[in-house]
């Protein structure tokens, strides 16, 4: 073996007062970091593996255990920093394009933490959410412009499909096969008892789950897996995946490895084969021929289903939303460069795509310019991380937010990054039974019921500071928000003022 | 009285007559899941979606059908007696579509389950990632010839192409089985001056393909009015992948 150029990037610290040698971390590490040696009656550590998911300090009994980062490290050099050395020795020894995990960790700015929120203070009254009701309920789909009359003068009130979200948040794509049958159940029953939806992504519909269809959107994305007329009956509504933001304008691919069992059973290939979703759909070169989707699929549903198509963030998001809005798409969901992913090549994931804050601010305003804001819902994912994350986007013009890392996180998920290997400790982007049993379904339903109910709390105080009790008030309104620490341009794009201002 | 032909259809034949002229495709798919039984369509002139994600009824097509007809086909049949457009049975699921003609591009996208016969020529990208599962198999056969990217990222299922073709051009385009990583390819008579991606193999058929490819070719020449033993007692050459990883070894974890 050629020598490994790559210290390891974690140091395992045990504590030999504390450790008693039960051998819980060596268990519980799927890589493989920790060793018992069996002479010696002593635990060891082979740190090259070690991913830094904290399973093993979690379960530690007499918490001997620390992951800290190695500070080994290269001379200092800021325009080659360690991660790209690393890269280059991993590239060089393997001949491998670089595939990493998660959402962009690069330090580009967060337009969110820019924002801020206003509060009412002498001339109109701030209110109570503990004493006052507060409308949090949104519906997503197509919406009349004007009030339309029947020949007898009585008001036309059949409306396109909607779907009704309890509060504007989802959880959003992510594929039985990428994330564990265990995720899934605890995302679907979340959804479920919450009064939201959740997606299953390009990985078809396990037979359980169809009980949740109601609060499912089912995806439809290049490769079709898993689609078939039952799978598309049984969601609330269908989302075309066009792209992701974490790799915009390339394909997924889910190696053979996860492709065992059920996943193969649900997604319709043989057992070990690749899952290849390929970068384009080829049968959409164009606007029209998304159009022609979107109706294949309406047909095939019989006009019961909202059609939501989804994008990545990308340069001239504007028009291209225009145009999915001209398409008969109900819903436009685009996903901002900061998304997570179970795997994409690093060089995509960390340079392709924009901010979703600015693509949200240009899309709303375009929609509203060409005056077809209302044939269409806004939702917007890639990296919300709270509750004031969801206000500041719908405050932008955003009708609801997808989250799936902070639901992953809720989970037990502790971003080490490391989803493409399959052997996820928390029992989340793994197929291993072993492991996958590790994720309690009714603990995981409950931690995301928690999370989102204080959400709904949250994002109910911030609207009554801001004298708001109708989060359909707050869409668009974006007198609400006040930016700090950016150009002019950065104001103008986002249709913001500055703090002070 | 006058018994119209319509009435005699219906009446003798359980077919419900259904005149497209005029029609959009909602209101003629409507008209279709109405009849609740076998129907002929007259005056089809360019309807996508005809048929969409239907099972359980039987439709002939009298013209010219749009594209994606029988799209998520759920084991309904449909014969359409003239050419098809793109998209034919684009993620069917089940049942049968036969073109008394030639078909467009991206015949059987994603195809799950199901057969495809089409007379004639087939345009670009047919077959392309059609699946398998277990016994479920998808079919398509084209008479004739196919375009380029043939089968490309196949995943399952049997693509056949018979070369019943009179024009000497070659029987399939440029680069068939480009990203092919599953299922298999069949093309009858001579391959010579066709490259073949990297990533298949190709050799002539054993007993074991003819075995299982045959009982197709022989639904073809009854649907279509052909000799099966003339057909069959050519040469026939069997593309399929090298491994069902292509990408295994093309990344490194960061």
């Amino acid at each position: 073996m050629s020598l490994n150029y790559i210290t390891p990037e974690f140091e395992i610290k045990r504590n030999y007062d504390r450790c008693i040698s039960c051998r819980v971390c060596e268990r519980q590490c799927a890589n493989e970091a920790h060793i018992y040696d069996e002479d010696s009656k002593i635990m060891l550590a082979d740190e090259s593996k070690c991913v830094d998911c904290q399973r093993c300090v979690s379960l530690c009994p007499t918490h001997a255990l620390k992951i800290v980062k190695n500070e080994c490290a290269f001379r200092e050099n800021a325009n080659w920093q360690s991660d790209t050395i690393k890269e280059i020795y991993k590239q060089a020894s393997s001949g491998g394009v670089l595939l990493s995990s998660m959402g962009n960790p690069k330090p580009l700015p967060v337009y969110w933490d820019k924002m801020l929120v206003n509060a009412s203070q002498v001339t109109n009254p701030p209110i109570d959410p503990l004493r006052e009701p507060m409308e949090t309920k949104v519906f997503l789909g197509k919406k009349p412009s004007r009030p339309e009359r029947n020949a007898d003068g009585s008001l036309k009130t059949d409306l396109p499909p909607q779907l009704e979200l309890s509060m504007p948040v989802m959880f959003s794509a992510m594929s039985y096969g990428s994330i564990s049958y265990n995720a899934h159940e605890s995302l679907a029953r979340a959804a479920a008892e919450l009064g939201i939806y959740y997606n299953t992504g390009e990985g078809g519909l396990h037979e359980d789950f169809y009980a949740y269809g109601p609060n499912t959107i089912v995806q439809v994305a290049s490769g079709r897996f898993g689609v078939h007329e039952g799978y598309l009956s049984a969601g609330a509504a269908i989302e075309i995946k066009m792209g992701q933001g974490a790799k915009p304008g390339i394909g997924g691919h889910l190696p053979g490895t996860k492709i065992v069992g059920d996943v193969s059973r649900t997604r319709m290939i043989p057992e070990g084969s690749d899952a290849i979703s390929p970068a384009p759909h080829h049968d959409i070169y164009s606007i029209e021929d998304l159009r022609q989707l979107v109706y294949s699929l309406k047909e095939a549903t019989q006009y019961k289903k909202p059609v939501i198509v989804k994008v990545a963030a990308v340069h001239n998001i504007a028009a291209i939303a225009s145009g999915i809005a001209r398409s008969g798409a109900d819903i436009i969901a685009i996903d901002g460069f900061r998304g997570g992913t179970g795997a994409a090549p690093t060089r995509i994931r960390d340079n392709v795509g924009i901010p979703i804050e600015l693509a949200l601010a240009a899309v709303d305003q375009r929609l509203r310019d060409e005056g077809i804001r209302n044939d269409v819902s806004l939702v917007v994912g890639g990296s919300i991380r709270c509750a004031s994350d969801v206000v500041k986007a719908i405050a932008l013009g955003a009708d609801a937010c997808y989250v799936a890392t902070a639901a992953l996180l809720a989970l037990g998920c502790h971003l080490c990054r490391t989803c493409q290997t399959g052997k996820c400790n928390w029992g989340i982007a793994t197929q291993r039974p072993e492991l996958v049993k590790r994720l309690n379904p009714n603990i995981g339903r409950e931690r995301l019921v928690n999370l989102m109910t204080a959400w709904k709390h949250e994002i109910k105080e911030l609207m009554g500071g801001m004298g708001i009790n109708s989060i359909e008030t707050l869409r668009g309104n974006r007198l609400m928000l006040r930016g700090i620490n950016m150009t002019e341009k950065e104001l103008e794009i986002l249709g913001i003022s500055h703090a002070g201002e | 009285m006058q018994i119209t032909v319509e009435k005699r259809l219906e009446v003798w034949y359980n077919i419900m007559l259904i005149d497209a002229k005029q029609l959009g495709f909602a209101e003629l798919n409507e008209k279709i899941r109405r009849a609740g039984s076998d129907c002929l369509i007259k005056q089809c002139c360019g309807q996508r979606f005809i048929a969409a994600g239907m099972n359980g009824v039987s439709v002939t097509i009298d013209g010219i059908p749009g594209n994606a007809l029988g799209a998520y086909l759920n084991g309904a049949e449909i014969t359409t007696r003239g050419n098809a457009q793109d998209a034919v049975g684009d993620t069917m699921n089940a049942g049968r579509i036969v073109v008394h003609g030639n078909i467009g591009d991206a015949p059987g996208y994603a195809m799950r389950g199901g057969e495809i016969y089409v007379k004639g020529n087939a345009g670009y990208r047919a077959g392309i990632h059609m699946k398998e599962y277990k016994e479920k198999k998808p079919v398509i056969v084209i008479g004739g010839r196919a375009g380029s990217f043939l089968g490309e990222y196949q995943a399952g299922g049997l693509i056949i192409v018979l070369g019943l073709h009179t024009d000497g051009k070659p029987i399939v385009g440029n680069f068939p089985g480009a990203g092919m990583h599953g299922g298999k390819m069949v093309l009858r008579g001579s391959v010579g001056g066709i490259d073949f991606p990297g990533q298949t193999s190709v050799r002539e058929a054993t007993e074991d393909d003819i075995e299982e490819f045959a009982p197709f070719i022989t639904n073809y020449c009854a649907l279509f009015g052909c000799k099966a033993d003339e057909i069959l007692g050519e040469k026939f050459t069997v593309v399929t992948p090298d491994s069902k990883n292509p990408y295994k070894q093309m990344y490194v974890a960061n």
